[in-house]
């Protein structure tokens, strides 16, 4: 039963839309997770002295406090971002698929 | 339930006696150790009713592995950070924080990126296509005898040192905190996780799991708010105070020696980042949901638990170095923390909220460790019972009570082996034990997970030898690296210079299965890869998935 239903999936032009949108999302919020990620390990490994700069003359905050508390915030945020855009687009798209088999 | 009770007695009794031997031999720890009793007794009473609760619901197999599917999003999202937030990352981070303050950070963020990775990549497909096991979507469409045998096994690895890095670290923390005697704290954490897990399954580990996260995450704001609260809620400070107290001065404010150099460093972002991705106990947790836009919604609510936890852990850690290393009732003779300072945690509890908020702290730590190891054991029972017994041995031809049976004696068998390992590796260094855990989920599960969902051309080959060449990869390096060949057998150097072995071993997986998969000519390769597409579009469209009910 199964195999037929998968026939017709994939013979559906939104089956492909579907596919290729969510392949885009998915892949450019990993490399901005990834990227920022390495971009700050590297940093700590080759530059922490840029990390240790004060965020204001007198202030005892380091630079580094800041981006870290971001890079936690951000890592919530994008993933708020890909949840949204999945509940309301991604399952809109997935729903009219289903539907087109019956 | 007859053991039930029995067992509530018997805990009462053994925790009545030590702390009657904790009063007679110290008069320092006797009145807050009767608050963290009687907080840690109503927890025990709390979750053994949840576990009853549960066992009334427990009937089918799908109920036992996976709650038959009826978590919601925001609860599994508590559980799944619950997983994460163990007593380890707790006591352990805010003690990073509060002996060299910036570090503490990078940790956790090193923890916390994987998350959004599993989003983005895993945790639908995962969904869709599993259904007890992460074997399942491993061995989808390939060989079921090699792939769940390694998956298996992979489990089995990872929980057991995993297990073993948790009742002796449980035994060493409720000594400390309870003065019960080791071998007794860790015959009671065991005897309670395989009570949790054999009568209550999956939704009672769950609970377990939830109830915990959400004492500790209260917990961790509360003190949070009073450290703030202390510095009249300006957080420069608190700084201020800290760089003045630190022997480090304003080294806390920037990284320190954490992360030398640039290879280690990304070795380790590497098994932090795979190695959450290939937990199996963390990964099962993907099929109690009932579809894949559940399963997105528990990544993103864990995702801001566990980021919101290490911000609270960084405010504690620092909170610490302010009060703490400066109270002469928490230090020794020689002006170090009591206990190592693991503890820093539990002993700005103290002095924020007194003995009662103490008692609180120590109670929910132990009871932190409980909500663990029982999903720990859990994922090895499942490993066990459903893909070695069921689909390996049985080869899928079993009934549900059947397996069910196979996974509760397995359970037993985890905890009797838990207990006797916790018990044997008192005194051994077993730091690492979780990096190893960490190494073999990454290199070994996550490779094989990954590609079975995204790469074609994966063949029952590739995925065995590559694989199997990237978990003994992982081993022999963690042993050859210093902390086993330098800390362990006393060798004055180590063969293999770095801590982490992930970005060698993981390399060596990913291209063993490539290549091992490319130069596949067997038909059953072919096969294989013909069988990807309907596999591709159940994952995309959760079209033929295991939905909540018929599991």
């Amino acid at each position: 039963m199964s195999a037929d239903l998968y026939e017709q999936v994939k013979r559906d032009p939104l089956f492909a839309k579907l596919t290729q949108s969510r392949t885009r999302w998915a892949w450019a919020l990993s490399a901005l997770i990834l990227l920022m990620y390495f971009a700050f390990i590297l940093l700590i490994a080759f530059a922490p002295s840029v990390l240790a700069k004060p965020i204001a003359a007198g202030s005892v905050i380091t630079v580094g406090i800041p981006i870290g508390v971001i890079i936690i915030l951000l890592a919530f945020v994008l993933t708020g971002v890909y949840v949204h855009k999945a509940n309301t687009h991604f399952d809109a798209l997935n729903q009219k698929i289903k539907d087109n088999l019956q | 339930m007859k053991q039930l009770v029995y067992f509530l007695l018997l805990g009462a009794w053994s925790i009545n006696v030590s702390a009657a031997e904790v009063i007679t031999g110290s008069d320092a720890g006797a009145s807050l150790n009767i608050a963290a009793v009687v907080m840690f007794l109503l927890f025990v009473s709390a979750t053994l009713g949840v576990t009853y609760w549960a066992a009334q619901r427990t009937h089918s197999a799908a109920d036992y592995y996976s709650a038959g599917g009826g978590i919601t999003g925001f609860q599994n999202g508590l559980a799944i950070a619950g997983d994460y937030m163990s007593a380890a990352s707790f006591l352990g981070i805010s003690g990073l924080v509060f002996m060299s303050g910036y570090d503490g950070l990078i940790y956790s963020i090193g923890f916390l990126i994987g998350w959004p990775l599993i989003l983005f990549l895993i945790a639908e497909r995962l969904r869709n296509l599993g259904r007890y096991t992460f074997a399942d979507v491993a061995s989808y469409r390939l060989g079921q005898l090699p792939i769940r045998t390694l998956s298996a096994f992979g489990s089995l690895a990872v929980v057991a040192l995993y297990l073993i890095a948790q009742m002796v670290g449980a035994g060493k923390l409720i000594q400390i905190l309870f003065g019960l005697p080791y071998e007794l704290a860790v015959v009671l954490v065991g005897v309670l996780m395989v009570l949790y897990v054999t009568f209550g399954g999956m939704l009672a580990t769950t609970w377990v799991q939830i109830i915990k996260a959400v004492l500790l995450l209260s917990g961790a704001t509360f003190m949070a708010f009073m450290v703030l609260k202390n510095v009249g809620f300006d957080i420069n400070e608190l700084f201020t105070q800290a760089i003045a107290v630190h022997p480090k001065g304003s080294e806390i404010m920037a990284p320190g020696g954490l992360v030398s150099d640039p290879v280690s460093a990304i070795s380790l972002g590497v098994a932090l980042i795979f190695g959450t991705a290939g937990l199996p106990h963390i990964l099962m947790r993907f099929f109690t949901v009932a579809d894949a836009k559940q399963a997105r919604r528990s990544v993103f609510f864990a995702t801001g638990f566990i980021g919101y936890f290490y911000i609270l852990t960084f405010i504690i850690g620092f909170g610490a170095i302010v009060l703490v290393s400066t109270n002469p009732a928490f230090l020794n003779a020689t002006g170090l923390l009591l206990g190592g300072n693991n503890m820093a945690a539990v002993h700005l509890s103290a002095a924020v909220g007194g003995d009662l908020f103490l008692g609180f702290i120590s109670a929910v730590a132990f009871a932190t460790i409980l909500a663990v190891v029982a999903g720990l054991t859990l994922a090895g029972a499942s490993a066990i019972s459903h893909d070695l017994y069921a689909s390996v041995i049985k080869k899928g031809e079993v009934s549900g009570p059947m397996e069910m049976r196979v996974s509760r004696i397995a359970t037993v068998a985890l905890g009797v082996m838990a207990i006797l390992l916790g018990i044997l590796f008192e005194k051994q260094n077993i730091a690492f034990m979780v990096g190893l855990a960490f190494a073999i989920a990454a290199s070994a599960n996550f490779p094989i997970l990954l590609l079975s969902m995204y790469w074609k051309n994966l063949t029952t080959r590739g995925a065995f030898i590559g694989g199997f060449a990237g978990l003994m990869t992982a081993v022999v390096l963690v042993i050859l690296g210093p902390i086993v060949w330098v800390d362990i057998f006393g060798f004055a150097d180590a063969i293999f210079p770095y801590k982490y072995p992930a970005l060698f071993s993981v390399a060596v997986a990913f291209i063993g299965i490539w290549f091992f998969s490319i130069t596949d000519r067997s038909p059953e390769a072919q096969q294989a890869r013909d069988l990807f597409e309907h596999q591709y579009i159940r994952s995309q469209t959760g079209i033929g998935a295991h939905g909540a009910n018929d599991h």
